[in-house]
């Protein structure tokens, strides 16, 4: 059984591009997802619902963790996929950090990891605190993809992840499996991107292009290898679906300093006058891994 | 002046002199507070059904729980392994509350550190304090081994024990090969029963790391369990050696917890040697003597180690029977005259004793598998168990709790309250009142209130001395429990009898 976790900025399509590589990847593995994000949107695309019941919603609802079961929480979507969200509570209040802990902690406990070839964990944006580094502890997640577009904003936050998992990497065994372009149309995307993984000692693993196909599967709350599976976009995920499988590439990352970082934009052209720098620079998150 | 030079009062007479009866009368008249004629009532209240129901009714309170938290219980474990000192990664006051809670139940010195974290490590994270914390831990005071656990604070956070211990061991902190075994135990999830369980399996799955040999070592592994009875791991010695077991005790907390003064004090007391502990991977089969509190541990075992694992609880004649007959079994040994002497002793003080203790009602509370132990010698002596109360209760604990009560006509008038707590245990002393209590010095306060005869057995007893030092199991154990219940109902017997031409007539001088 391989482990391995999807990581990115907020908004960069991560769940979206998560689910359309599993569902391709579900077309040979037995595959459990497992959603780490209190919005609880993860598995949406796999059960063409939105937010199933969440394990922390449960058991808030039941007193404790202890009193519900596991088939209460795991639910078999497309393909057989099996889906769970961790969930958490809301905006500004309690603590989703904890939540992740509870809620790997009861899957292990539950013997939800048996008879896969897959697990995948799919993150919220940023690694803010410890319970959100707890896909990525010994003897979870080995393998992390950081999903990124030729933007600075999710060029940055993959750096920044690429800091966290460098972080762990001397005391346990995760490692950097690339990084996945999800296209902005963004100028020299490609080149960009991958001189990113160059740098931070990487592969681009897979280009996705944009295509509105997406979109026209998300709003039937499938994937598009579930909704079109015979369209060009369908192969894409295939394609990184098979290379996700065979890849051998899995480093300790190099993550680069912020002047590094901006002096790379610069080269390729994205930041223009003095004026968009402090623009881009004031707009920098502050919270990071 | 109540306290004079030449004549000091204690605790118990200070209060009663004039100055602090004024003082309390006066501080009740600022307080506001109720008059007694209405606090009476009240209290009154509190003794009938209705006020039984709204108690059991109450959702999101829970008062006085007969449960502790579980980094209590990973530091039992970890003292019982050879030069442990246990390290709580987490904040200062929950391990002082630890070592007092051991102390003022063992009266014995009870070493524990903790990586002091305060609000900057709740924010920044806890790494620092552990590099300097093991650090200093290991050169101050010599450990063999460290056993670390968490507090609340720290699981909060989510801190990562594994990560840490690694980048603090390439940090310098404490040599590479030096064993620094850790469990997570975040104290608002379980008991101290799942603590000690984390802590066991933590310890055991990094001492036996690469240690497996290919033939077995020929030794049974035993795993007490939260054992707060010095006098049964004696026992639990006695009965092995015995019936020539070559024992492994994972792990003997014996010499730490009830130490000998010799003069000199001793940080590290004795313990399961921490080669002989390596090398229990190699057992033929490990025995616990308690289901709950190892049931981590069991699986880790099975899975990992391949290892045959049973439990047995040797309570009373019956239990112990079981226990002695399996040992046999495993070695082949027949159970020699001398075992079968103390059984015939026990089996004869039982019977001295039955008339007094048969068709007796009993409440009793506590951890689950001493709850179970209890109701098998109860069961055996004719006690009825009618009202039964476990905090720290589970699914598969109601079950074999409830399967053993059906195995008994005694048994059938018994309810099992799990999840319940003290409180609760009040409203059913007061609704159905019982001849007797067993339970934790807790217990004294549901005494004074319902006057049910207090039995103490269990953890913590503060309010007693040196019942640790007894044993609860074999044979011999079933003899100190047949004492601690019978000799308190003959107690209660002659202070009921003891009124001068009234009820004397049944204040006698045989029993």
């Amino acid at each position: 059984m391989r482990q391995i976790a999807f990581y990115g900025k907020g908004g960069i399509g991560k769940s979206t591009t998560s689910q359309n590589t599993l569902a391709a990847l579900s077309e040979n593995n037995r595959i459990m997802i497992v959603g780490c994000d209190p919005k609880a949107d993860s598995t949406r695309l796999m059960l063409h619902c939105k937010a199933q019941t969440t394990i922390l919603h449960l058991a808030a609802e039941r007193g404790s963790v202890e009193d519900i079961e596991l088939d209460e929480v795991m639910v078999k979507g497309f393909n057989g996929v099996l889906c769970v969200e961790s969930g958490g509570p809301e905006p500004g209040v309690g603590c989703a950090g904890r939540g992740i802990i509870t809620a790997i902690n009861f899957l292990e406990e539950n013997g939800a990891y048996e008879n896969l070839d897959f697990v995948s964990y799919d993150v919220l944006g940023d690694v803010v605190c410890g319970g959100f580094a707890m896909p990525i502890r010994e003897g979870k997640a080995q393998e992390i993809y950081i999903v990124t577009s030729g933007e600075m904003m999710a060029m940055y936050a993959a750096n920044n992840i690429a800091r966290g998992i460098l972080k762990y990497a001397h005391s346990g065994g995760v490692r950097l499996g690339g990084l996945i372009c999800n296209s902005r149309n963004v100028e020299r995307e490609v080149e960009l991107i991958e001189e990113l993984a160059r740098r931070l000692g990487t592969q681009m693993i897979h280009f996705i292009p944009r295509h509105k196909q997406v979109q026209e599967a998300e709003i039937r709350r499938m994937t598009v290898i579930e909704y079109s599976p015979d369209h060009p976009q369908a192969d894409e995920y295939r394609a990184l679906a098979r290379k996700i499988e065979n890849n051998t590439n899995l480093v300790i990352p190099t993550p680069i300093s912020m002047d590094e970082l901006e002096q790379l934009l610069i080269d390729f052209g994205l930041l223009g006058g003095e004026e968009e720098y402090q623009k881009a620079i004031a707009t920098l998150p502050t919270a990071a891994v | 002046m109540a306290q004079n030079i030449e004549n000091i009062k204690d605790h118990v007479e200070l209060f009663h002199q004039p100055e602090y009866q004024e003082l309390f009368q006066n501080k009740k008249c600022f307080e506001g507070m109720p008059t007694s004629d209405l606090v009476g009532e009240t209290a009154e209240w509190t003794k009938t059904w209705e006020y039984r129901e709204k108690n059991f009714a109450r959702e999101n309170l829970v008062i006085n729980p007969a449960k502790a938290c579980q980094p209590l219980g990973a530091i039992l474990a970890a003292v019982g392994f050879e030069g442990t000192l246990p390290f709580v990664h987490g904040s200062q006051g929950c391990v002082a509350y630890f070592r007092t809670h051991f102390t003022r139940h063992f009266k014995e010195p009870f070493s524990a550190v903790s990586s002091s974290m305060t609000e900057d490590a709740a924010v920044f994270g806890g790494l620092k304090n552990m590099i300097e914390g093991l650090a200093n831990a290991y050169t101050l005071y010599n450990p063999k081994m460290i056993a670390v656990c968490t507090t609340c604070m720290a699981e909060v956070i989510g801190d990562d024990l594994g990560a840490f211990i690694i980048t603090s061991k390439n940090e310098g902190s404490v040599p590479k090969d030096f064993p620094v075994p850790y469990a997570h135990t975040p104290s608002f999830v379980g008991s101290h029963i799942t603590g000690y369980d984390n802590m066991m399996k933590g310890i055991l799955s990094c001492l036996t790391e690469g240690k497996k040999a290919e033939t077995t070592n020929g030794k049974i592994n035993f795993i007490p369990g939260f054992e707060t009875y010095m006098g049964n791991l004696r026992e639990l010695k006695h009965l092995t050696a015995a019936l020539g077991v070559d024992a492994t005790i994972l792990a003997d907390n014996e010499d730490y917890l009830d130490s000998p003064n010799d003069g000199e004090y001793k940080m590290y007391q004795g313990g399961t040697p921490l080669v002989e502990a390596a090398d229990s991977i190699n057992a033929t089969q490990t025995i616990a003597l308690q289901a709950y509190s190892t049931t981590k541990t069991r699986d880790y075992i099975e899975k990992e180690w391949q290892q045959k694992t049973a439990v047995y609880r040797p309570w009373g004649i019956k239990g112990t029977d079981e226990f002695v007959m399996a040992l046999s079994e495993a070695t082949g040994n027949p159970i020699p005259a001398e075992i079968e002497k103390e059984r015939g002793r026990a089996v004869d003080a039982m019977t001295d004793t039955q008339a007094w203790l048969h068709g007796k009602k009993a409440a009793l509370y506590g951890d689950p598998d001493l709850v179970m132990g209890l109701l098998q010698f109860l069961l055996e002596m004719g006690v009825e168990p009618v009202h039964i109360v476990v905090s720290n209760s589970n699914p598969e604990f109601e079950a074999e709790a409830q399967a053993l009560l059906e195995t008994s006509p005694y048994g059938k008038n018994a309810t099992i309250w799990g999840g319940k707590d003290l409180w609760h245990m009040r409203s059913l002393l007061f609704t159905e009142p019982v001849d007797f209590l067993i339970g934790n010095s807790y217990g004294k306060y549901l005494m004074r209130d319902t006057k049910t005869p207090l039995i103490r057995i269990g953890y913590p007893i503060f309010d007693r001395h040196h019942l640790h030092r007894y044993s609860t199991i074999g044979y011999n154990g079933a003899i100190n429990l047949l004492n601690w219940i019978a000799n308190t109902i003959l107690d209660e017997l002659d202070r009921r009898t003891i009124i001068p031409s009234k009820t004397d007539i049944s204040y006698d001088l045989i029993r």
